[in-house]
């Protein structure tokens, strides 16, 4: 009776403390079947964030067919991030980033239902970065891997009232390195100091992840209509065109770099011929014409949903007008 | 999957040197299938793909080292990209040592096979094709090796790419053999790339035949040391498809060999026949330029012993007609720019290009500068060495390249 008793108390304490991260599972060699296994989550429909698991936001997010992200870092007990001014931030093994692609059913009800589609982890193992998808079944009870990715249809009520309808493709684990991809090795894209902020730093600093972030770049959100429109539209350029068009990524080949901080204006596109292009360049000249945005191939690939014209290549199939309209004001802003 | 779970048990027991066969399931749904064996696949391993037409909505991929990849035959193993709705080729390969063979891509709607930063990669009997003819809306390149080294492009058949039909770029240790590229804007082209062997290849009805060009502004530039021998190179009578904007918009129907802003390039031993613009064009970057690190120059460009049959009559390019005519009804089967010089920031540079002809007479445009004025042209047959100031080396592949015994 007594040991019922206290089989019943550590049950209890049980409920009461969930069990932490699973770090094993983390760093195991092979993916676990499904994200549950990972315990990120407290719940069985991730959206209650396990102890150390931090909710995070970009000021300038890559546009995925209008989605909303739900992010997540994790960061193992006893270590901290290493801060960067530059680049990505220097993440200790064992840090798992997560983020959760969704879609209310009304774009534009604050809180509205949401149905979770994919759940992408990038794993920091003692090896380098490894990079999952796991896939949610219909009724957002679990989720499980799916490393040749998969077809979704989605729909939601956009912005504008409509309907609006996508076959959403989960990315296989190819294609996740098609993006993250640096050199040999992956790497995430958007947990840099400029596209996190001081404010959200500073916070990540009280809460022991990491070391007083100092000088970090001021660079404004691309939505942030009091800033002036180039830095923000080379903001929004970076986050969506540079995880590829950066001298170690995958259109290194190009010769055409899109980091926001560039310096050289032939790489950021200006007055740059197209080299493999092919029917993308739709007969136009340049990647940016100064002060043409109908004569730039780099808003004419924004623009088309075509593959093998549209840009990116992968992870959108819908063209984001508001992205478009900051990046044709810039160009149309450029001078020669 | 039985099968595939059987054979992991296999392996698990195994010296890992023991290489599976993973064979694709030609029932079930051909995306899934073919790519989870390309992502499950480990070095050694050679993924069977089988016998008929697969309907892909969606670009492959393949980053995994020492894999083979293996059809049935260029005409019996199909792989079909026409409803294709993402990525930007039908498939790539971004590791090392690995071998494709015994397939055909089809109407990608992007590039046909791009391979990226691979170290030994061989293409062999392949087919890439655009079914529709020659449009400006197919893919760019049917093959296409870039950033990459040790690649063997052998027996590979390309046609109706609206820029190259076989493209190699800013790559070293080229072998393009065997092959035949027909109905493409050009044929063959190597460009910002060094230490390239082009041999006994078909390059007929494109735009443009064979292209060595180097490109400013680009991570790799300075491509070198090219030789072009026993091609057959002729009726290259397509008019230009491509898409204005790219370079190959600018070369004109029926150019055999066309070397532009490269270095050291032979062309021996070759047929040219039928090539109404000239069999051997040897040019400068025609655009202006801002890159300071950039020689639009061709230099040491020698042209052997080839047998040349009728070209030059119609020479597609601005004042053609008028050249053909002062020299007597056509252009002789050498022409060149005359561009010795070019302007970097209001800086006059320049060097001597070094040409050399076994025939000992070719024709200059008389255009000293680059960019160069056509309407400034001043033709006029010139005497050249007739031998060469250098040889390419010959290239040689390693002894482990991909299906090479």
């Amino acid at each position: 009776m007594r040991s019922a008793l206290l089989a019943l108390a550590s049950l209890t304490l049980v409920a009461a403390q969930p069990a932490p991260v699973a770090l094993d599972a983390l760093l195991a060699e092979t993916p676990a079947p499904t994200l549950a296994a990972y315990r990120l989550f407290t719940d069985a429909k991730a959206t209650q964030p396990n102890s150390r698991v931090t909710p995070y936001t970009l000021n300038t997010p890559l546009f995925s067919d209008y989605a909303l992200k739900h992010r997540y870092v994790f960061v193992p007990p006893g270590k901290t991030i290493g801060y960067r001014a530059s680049g990505v931030l220097d993440f200790p093994v064992g840090t798992a980033l997560v983020k959760t692609f969704a879609y209310p059913a009304d774009l534009r009800v604050k809180g509205s239902p949401e149905r979770f589609l994919e759940t992408r982890l990038l794993i920091r193992k003692a090896d380098g970065w490894a990079a999952y998808p796991y896939v949610w079944n219909a009724d957002g009870s679990a989720a499980v891997l799916k490393k040749a990715g998969a077809r979704l249809d989605a729909g939601w009520i956009h912005s504008d009232g409509k309907p609006r309808n996508v076959r959403w493709s989960v990315p296989n684990v190819n294609q996740c390195k098609g993006c993250h991809a640096s050199g040999e090795a992956i790497t995430p894209i958007g947990p840099k100091a400029w596209n996190l902020g001081a404010t959200q730093l500073a916070s990540w600093t009280r809460l022991g992840l990491m070391a007083a972030a100092t000088g970090v770049p001021k660079v404004p959100a691309w939505d942030d209509a009091s800033a002036p429109v180039a830095i923000r539209a080379r903001a929004y350029i970076d986050v969506n065109c540079a995880h590829c068009h950066t001298a170690k990524g995958p259109a290194s080949n190009s010769g055409l770099y899109l980091e926001w901080d560039q310096p050289d204006r032939v790489a950021q596109g200006i007055g740059k011929r197209p080299v493999a292009a092919g029917r993308a360049s739709a007969g136009l000249d340049f990647a940016i014409a100064p002060g043409h945005p109908d004569a730039s191939i780099l808003v004419h690939r924004m623009e088309s949903t075509e593959p093998g014209i549209m840009m990116p290549e992968l992870g959108r199939t819908l063209t984001h007008a508001e992205g478009v309209a900051l990046v044709r004001a810039y160009v149309a802003g450029l001078t020669p | 999957m039985k099968k595939l779970l059987l054979l992991s048990a296999v392996l698990f027991a195994a010296p890992p040197a023991l290489a599976r066969t993973i064979v694709v399931d030609a029932k079930a749904d051909a995306r899934e299938a073919i790519q989870t064996a390309l992502i499950e696949a480990q070095p050694g391993d050679v993924v069977e793909l089988p016998v008929g037409t697969f309907a892909l909505d969606e670009g492959l991929s393949l980053d995994v080292d020492g894999v083979t990849v293996k059809g049935a035959g260029p005409d019996r193993t199909i792989l079909s990209f026409k409803g294709q709705t993402g990525a930007g080729e039908g498939l790539l390969v971004t590791s090392d040592r690995v071998l494709l063979t015994g397939f055909a891509v089809e109407d990608s709607k992007g590039d046909g096979i791009k391979s990226k930063g691979a170290d030994k990669i061989t293409f062999h009997d392949l087919r890439v094709e655009w079914t529709g003819g020659p449009k400006p809306t197919n893919g760019a390149y049917g093959v296409y090796p870039v950033s990459s080294s040790n690649i063997l492009v052998d027996k590979v058949t390309v046609r109706g790419a609206s820029d190259a039909g076989i493209y190699v770029g800013q790559s070293k240790n080229i072998v393009v053999r065997n092959s035949l590229a027909e109905y493409n804007v050009a044929g063959i082209e190597i460009e910002n790339s060094t230490n390239a062997d082009v041999h006994d290849n078909v390059t007929t009805h494109n735009t443009g035949a064979i292209l060595i060009f180097d490109l400013p502004d680009l991570p790799v530039m300075g491509g070198h040391s090219t030789r072009i021998f026993r091609n057959k190179i002729v009726a290259n009578d397509t008019p230009n498809f491509a898409p204005k904007g790219n370079i190959v918009a600018t070369v004109p129907m029926g150019t055999g060999v066309m070397v532009m802003a490269n270095r050291s390039v032979h062309v021996f031993d070759n047929e040219f026949a039928n090539n109404a613009t000239a069999h051997v064009m040897v040019v400068a970057y025609p655009q202006a330029i801002n890159d300071a690190s950039y020689n639009p120059l061709p230099r040491e460009v020698f042209v052997g012993a080839n047998r040349f049959g009728k070209g030059g009559w119609d020479p597609g390019f601005p004042g053609g007609k008028e050249l053909a005519a002062a020299a007597g009804g056509a252009l002789p089967p050498v022409v060149w720019d005359g561009a010795e010089s070019w302007t970097i920031k209001g800086e006059v540079k320049g060097e001597p290009v070094k040409l050399g002809f076994a025939g000992g007479k070719l024709m200059s445009f008389g255009m000293p500068q680059a960019p160069t004025d056509p309407t400034k042209a001043k033709p006029a047959l010139i005497d050249v060495p007739t031998t060469p100031v250098s040889f390419p080396p010959e290239v040689r592949l390693p002894a482990d390249q991909p299906g090479v015994s």
